[in-house]
C-alpha cells in the first residue's frame, strides 16, 4: 500500500474517532457511533498492517487473533457492576503497551547510532525514520520517548491499583507510607534529573531508573485516594492513557496516534473536571488524597435515627403519586438494580411518577449509576441529572435513598464547616417524605454524619438494598 | 401486667381507652387485657369484639378497678375512680395536673402512679403517643362537619343551570394541628379558606394545606413559638389592637369561622368579639373549638349551639373527638398502645418506669408516692429555632441584562487571553522546535482543541459508555507496536508483539463492552 493511501485511511479513522465520541451526546445516536469508532479502528490497523515497513506477518496474525479472543471473552463475561475495574484493567494495559513501545523505540534508537552510513540507507521501517533525524530532532525524541514511558508507567501502575481497590482486592482506604507526598515529590524530582541525563546521552540506566520511578509513583499515587474519589481517579487514568498514546505517536512520528491520544486525553481531563465539580472539590486536592481539613466544629445534629418496616414504606408509596429514587454505591453493592426496576415496573404500573435522580459522582465510575439502571431495563427517559430533577424535590411525595449517603447530605448546604461545605447535593430532604435504605447506622465512606437521617420526614429502612427492596416488592 | 379500660363515665363521652386491636398489639407486649362491660358501645365496639381479641370483658367498674395493674382511660378520672386505685397500680388517662391538683394529691396519696397523656412532650419522638394532637385533629374535622351541618350553602362555588353560587369563605383562628385539620377539610370541600395565626412559622404550614395566610402589618414581628415549645405566647396589647382590627376588617364577608386559639396555661383569648359577630352575614357559623377553655368569640357558650341577634349560629360544643367516637378511640388506643410500649421496653409484659426517658418522665406527674410534676424541661428542644428568612431580591430586567453582559464580557475576555497564551506557546515552541516537530505539534493541538469542543457534549448518563469507548480508542498504540514489530532486534519484537496482543484486548474488549452497554439503554 502507498504511503499517501496511509495517510488518507488515517484521516478517515481519525474523523471516524471525532465522529464517534461526539455521537455520545444522544441514547439513539450513541448506537451508531460505537459502529464509527470500530471502522475507524478497522481502518486503522488495515492501513498500517499492509502499508509499508511493517514486517513479521504472522507474529502480529497470531497476536491480534488472541488479543481479540481474549478482548471478546473479557467484554462479554463482565457484569455491569464490575465496569469500573474493567475501564480500570483496560486503562493499565494502555500505559503497559506505552511502557513497551517507548523501550522499543530507544532500543531502536541505539542500534541505528551504532550504524555506519551505509548500513543506515539499507534500514526499513521504524528504524529507517531514525537514521535520517538530525541531532535536534533526535533530542526532541528522546524527551518524547522519556514522557511516554513516564505518562504510561504512572498509568499502568496507578489502573492496576485502582483495579485492586475497585475490585475489593486491595483496601479501599486511604493508605500513604510515610513521608506521604514527599515520596511522590522525590521521585518525580529524581524523574526529572534522569531526563536531563538521558538526553545528554547517559545511556539505558536512566530510561530503565526512571520507568521504576514512575511506576512508584502511580502506585503510591492511587493508594492515597479513597474508595469514594475512584470516579476522578478513574477519569485522570482515562485521560493519562490517552497523553500516553499522543506521546508515543510523537516519538513515532504518527498522526493518527497523536489526534487519537489527544481526544481521550481530554476527554478524560473533561470528565475528571465535571467529577471535581461535582464534589466542590479542586483536582489536586483529590488527587493529593483526604479531604480538606475543617474550619471549626461541625453543626450538631439533633434528633434520632427512626426505624421502619418494609410495610410502612410500602404504605407510603401506595398513597404517593411521585416518587423518586436516588441511587448510590450501595445500590451496585448489593447489586439491587433488577428489584429496583421491578419495584419502578410495579410503581408505574400503578400509574405513579417515577424518576431516578443521579449526582454526577454517584457510584465509582462516571455515569456508573445510569449504566446499571439500563442493564436493569430502567428506561433511560425517566433517569435524570441533578441539576435536572434538584428542583422537583418539593413537589415529590416519596424519596427512596439506596446506598447513597453525601451526595444527599444537607450538611452541604447548611453547615458551613462540614468537610463537604459547598459540594452540590440533591435536595431529597425538601420531599415530603424521605426512606433510606441503608445497611445500618453509622457514616458513609467519608465520615461526615448525615443530618439527613435525623430530619423528621426521614424514615430509615434498615438492611442490605436488595433484600430491603425485595421485601418492598413482597409489600407493595 | 393486667391492662383495663373501664367504660367512661363522663356525660357526653363515648370514647375508650382500649379497642380490640390495641389489645392483640398489648398482649404481643406480654399483657393480659380487661375491658369493662360495655365500655365500647357508644364507639362502635361490642364485647364479643373484644372477647375474640382475647380480652377479658368484667361486669363493673369495681371489679375492673380491682383486677387491672394498669387503669388506660380516656377522661380524666373522678375522685370516686382514684379512690379505687391503690399502690402500685398505674392510671393512664388524660389528667390536666395543673387544673386537677387536688386530685392529683389524692392520687399521690393511695401511691398510685399516674401517667398523663396530656403531658407528653411535644418531641418528635413522642408523637406517636400525642393524644392531644390525635385529638385536636378530630376536633378541627369536626368543627368544619358541625358548621356545614348548620350552614345553610356550598362550601364549593358551583355554576349551575339555575345560577351561580359562590363558594364560601371560611376563616381559622390559630393553626395548630385542628386549626390545620380544619383547613384541610374545608379547602377540600372547596372552600376559599383563610387563617391566621400568631406564629410566623406556621404561614408555610397553612400555605402547604391550601389556605391563604393572612399577614399582620406589624412591625414588632410575629411572636417566635420555637421558644415556647410550639405553642402560642400572649401577645402584646399593640399587636391585639392590630390582629382584632384585621378581623374586624375580614367579619363581613367570611361565612363561617374557626376558632381554636389557646395558649397553655390561661383562659382562652378573646378573638372573635360582639362587633364582629354583628358585622357577620345571617346565616353564617362560628365554630369556637377553645369553648372549654372560656371561648375564643365573645357569645360562646360552653357546650351550647346558640343564634346572635342577626342570625349568626354560634357552636361551642365541647366534646368533638366524642361526636368522633369510633375514630377517637381507634386513634386514642393507638396513642395508649405506644405509650405502654415504650413502658415495656423488654416486651415480657414488665411496666419499667424509666425516669429518664423524657417522653416517660414528662407524662408522669405522680409516682410511687410523690408529686413528679412539673416535668424538668426535656433534653431536646421541641423545635429547631427559628433562622431568619433571607430575602432573595428578584434582579429587575436591566439588572438581568447587566449580568447578562458582564458575564458575556469576561468571557469574551477570558477566551481572548487563552488565545494569547495559548499563540504566544504556540510561537515560543515553533521559534525553536524543528519544523518536522511543529507539524506533529499542530496537530496535536487541534486534536486536544477538537477533543474538548466535542466531550462537553457528552450526555452525563453516558459517561461510562464514554470511558470504554475512549478506552477502545487508545488501544490505539497498537500502531506504534505494529510499525516497531519488523525489526530486527528480537527484543524489540518481542516486546511489540506483547503491545500488539494487550493492545488488541483493550480495542476488542473495549468496543464490545460500549456496543453491550448502550443496547441496554432504552426508552419507555
Amino acid at each position: 500500500m502507498m504511503i499517501g493511501i496511509v495517510s488518507a485511511a488515517y484521516i478517515a479513522a481519525a474523523v471516524l474517532f471525532i465522529l464517534s465520541l461526539g455521537g455520545l451526546s444522544g441514547q439513539e445516536s450513541a448506537k451508531r457511533a460505537v459502529w464509527y469508532g470500530m471502522t475507524g479502528m478497522a481502518l486503522a490497523i488495515v492501513a498500517t498492517v499492509f502499508g509499508p515497513e511493517v514486517g513479521n506477518w504472522l507474529v502480529i496474525v497470531l497476536m491480534i487473533a488472541g488479543g481479540a479472543v481474549l478482548g471478546h471473552f473479557v467484554a462479554s463475561r463482565v457484569q455491569m457492576t464490575e465496569m469500573p475495574q474493567l475501564v480500570a484493567a483496560l486503562h493499565s494495559f494502555v500505559g503497559l503497551a506505552a511502557v513497551f513501545i517507548g523501550f522499543n523505540a530507544h532500543i531502536e534508537a541505539e542500534d541505528v547510532a551504532g550504524l555506519d552510513a551505509a548500513a543506515r540507507s539499507a534500514l526499513t521501517g521504524f528504524a529507517a525514520i531514525l537514521a535520517y533525524k538530525v541531532p535536534v530532532e533526535l533530542s526532541i525524541m528522546k524527551v518524547e520517548v522519556f514522557l511516554g514511558v513516564f505518562i504510561g508507567a504512572v498509568t499502568f501502575t496507578g489502573s492496576v491499583i485502582a483495579f485492586g481497590k475497585l475490585a475489593g482486592k486491595v483496601d479501599g482506604k486511604a493508605k500513604k507510607l510515610p513521608g506521604g507526598h514527599v515520596l511522590n515529590a522525590g521521585a518525580a524530582l529524581l524523574s526529572l534529573v534522569l531526563l536531563v541525563l538521558y538526553v545528554n546521552g547517559a545511556g539505558t540506566w536512566t530510561l530503565v531508573l526512571m520507568t521504576l520511578a514512575a511506576f512508584f509513583i502511580g502506585y503510591h499515587l492511587i493508594m492515597g485516594i479513597g474508595g469514594a474519589d475512584m470516579p476522578v481517579v478513574v477519569s485522570m487514568l482515562n485521560s493519562y492513557s490517552g497523553w500516553a498514546a499522543a506521546a508515543i505517536g510523537f516519538t513515532l512520528g504518527n498522526d493518527l496516534l497523536i489526534v487519537t491520544g489527544a481526544l481521550v486525553g481530554s476527554s478524560g481531563a473533561i470528565l475528571s473536571y465535571i467529577m471535581c465539580k461535582a464534589m466542590n472539590r479542586s483536582f489536586p486536592s483529590v488527587i493529593l488524597g483526604g479531604f480538606g481539613a475543617t474550619t471549626g466544629p461541625q453543626m450538631e445534629i439533633v434528633g434520632e435515627q427512626i426505624a421502619i418496616d418494609a410495610d410502612g414504606v410500602a404504605a407510603a408509596l401506595n398513597d404517593a403519586d411521585s416518587v423518586v429514587i436516588v441511587p448510590g454505591y450501595g445500590m451496585a453493592v448489593a447489586q439491587a438494580q433488577q428489584s429496583v426496576s421491578e419495584l419502578t415496573r410495579k410503581l408505574r404500573a400503578a400509574g405513579k411518577t417515577v424518576r431516578f435522580a443521579i449526582h454526577p459522582v454517584a457510584g465509582r465510575l462516571p455515569g456508573h449509576m445510569n449504566v446499571l439502571l439500563a442493564e436493569a431495563k430502567v428506561p433511560y427517559d425517566i433517569v435524570l441529572e441533578m441539576d435536572e430533577i434538584n428542583e422537583d424535590f418539593p413537589d415529590t411525595d416519596v424519596v427512596i435513598v439506596i446506598g447513597s449517603n453525601d451526595i444527599v447530605n444537607p450538611a452541604a448546604q447548611d453547615d458551613p464547616n462540614s468537610p463537604i461545605a459547598g459540594m452540590p447535593v440533591l435536595e431529597v430532604w425538601k420531599a415530603k417524605q424521605v426512606f433510606v435504605s441503608k445497611r445500618g447506622q453509622g457514616t458513609g465512606y467519608s465520615g461526615i454524619e448525615n443530618p439527613l437521617f435525623y430530619k423528621e420526614n426521614t424514615r430509615m429502612f434498615y438492611g442490605d438494598a436488595k433484600g430491603s427492596i425485595n421485601k418492598l416488592l413482597a409489600a407493595c | 401486667m393486667r391492662i383495663g379500660s373501664p367504660r367512661e363515665i363522663a356525660p357526653n363521652e363515648g370514647r375508650v381507652a382500649l379497642t380490640p386491636a390495641t389489645a392483640q398489639q398489648l398482649q404481643k407486649l406480654g399483657h393480659e387485657c380487661l375491658v369493662e362491660a360495655d365500655a365500647g358501645l357508644s364507639a362502635g365496639f361490642s364485647d364479643e369484639a373484644y372477647r375474640a381479641a382475647g380480652v377479658t370483658v368484667v361486669d363493673g367498674a369495681d371489679e375492673l378497678f380491682a383486677r387491672a395493674d394498669v387503669v388506660a382511660k380516656v377522661a380524666p378520672p373522678t375522685a370516686d375512680e382514684v379512690e379505687r386505685l391503690s399502690s402500685g397500680k398505674t392510671i393512664i388517662s388524660f389528667f390536666y395536673p395543673a387544673q386537677n391538683k387536688d386530685l392529683l394529691e389524692l392520687a399521690q396519696g393511695k401511691g398510685a402512679n399516674v401517667v398523663a397523656m396530656d403531658m407528653v412532650p411535644r418531641i418528635s419522638r413522642a408523637q406517636k403517643m400525642d393524644a392531644l394532637s390525635s385529638m385536636a385533629n378530630i376536633a378541627g374535622y369536626r368543627a368544619v362537619i358541625e358548621a356545614g351541618n348548620n350552614f345553610g350553602r356550598f362550601f364549593t362555588g358551583q355554576v349551575t343551570a339555575a345560577g351561580k353560587v359562590p363558594p364560601a369563605k371560611v376563616l381559622v383562628i390559630g393553626a395548630g394541628v385542628a386549626g390545620l385539620a380544619a383547613i384541610g377539610v374545608a379547602t377540600s370541600l372547596g372552600a376559599q379558606t383563610y387563617a391566621f395565626d400568631v406564629r410566623p412559622e406556621v404561614a408555610e404550614q397553612i400555605e402547604s394545606m391550601g389556605a391563604e395566610f393572612v399577614y399582620l402589618d406589624f412591625d414588632g414581628g410575629q411572636q417566635d413559638g420555637a421558644a415556647t415549645g410550639g405553642y402560642a405566647a400572649p401577645s402584646s396589647p399593640e399587636f391585639r389592637e392590630k390582629q382584632l382590627a384585621k378581623f374586624r376588617e375580614l367579619a363581613p364577608q367570611i361565612d363561617i369561622v374557626i376558632t381554636t386559639a389557646l395558649i397553655p396555661g390561661r383562659a382562652a383569648p378573646k378573638l372573635w368579639l360582639a362587633d364582629m359577630v354583628a358585622a357577620m352575614k345571617p346565616g353564617s357559623v362560628i365554630v369556637d373549638l377553645a369553648a372549654e377553655r372560656g371561648g375564643n368569640c365573645d357569645l360562646t357558650v360552653v357546650g351550647q349551639r346558640v343564634f346572635s341577634d342577626n342570625g349568626v349560629v354560634v357552636i361551642g360544643y365541647t366534646d368533638f373527638p366524642s361526636r368522633m367516637a369510633a375514630q377517637a378511640s381507634t386513634l386514642y388506643a393507638t396513642n395508649i398502645c405506644h405509650m405502654l410500649t415504650d413502658l415495656t421496653p423488654g416486651k415480657d409484659g414488665k411496666l419499667v418506669h424509666n425516669m429518664e426517658d423524657d417522653v416517660i418522665r414528662g407524662a408522669t406527674v405522680a409516682f410511687e408516692g410523690g408529686i413528679t410534676y412539673p416535668p424538668p424541661p426535656p433534653k431536646i428542644a421541641a423545635i429547631a429555632a427559628q433562622r431568619p428568612k433571607e430575602k432573595v431580591k428578584e434582579p429587575t430586567p436591566e439588572e438581568k441584562r447587566a449580568i447578562e453582559a458582564a458575564a458575556f464580557k469576561a468571557q469574551t475576555r477570558n477566551q481572548l487571553g487563552l488565545l494569547a497564551i495559548g499563540t504566544a506557546l504556540l510561537l515560543v515552541v515553533g521559534a525553536f522546535a524543528p519544523p518536522a516537530f511543529m507539524g506533529h505539534f499542530v496537530v496535536f493541538v487541534l486534536a486536544c482543541f477538537v477533543g474538548f469542543q466535542v466531550i462537553w457534549n457528552v450526555s452525563h448518563s453516558l459517561h461510562t459508555p464514554l470511558m470504554a469507548v475512549t478506552n477502545a480508542v487508545s488501544g490505539i498504540v497498537i500502531l506504534g507496536a505494529l510499525l516497531q514489530i519488523g525489526s530486527g532486534n528480537w527484543l524489540v519484537v518481542l516486546l511489540a508483539a506483547l503491545s500488539v496482543l494487550i493492545a488488541t484486548i483493550n480495542i476488542v474488549g473495549g468496543f464490545l463492552v460500549t456496543r453491550r452497554m448502550l443496547a441496554m439503554f432504552q426508552k419507555s
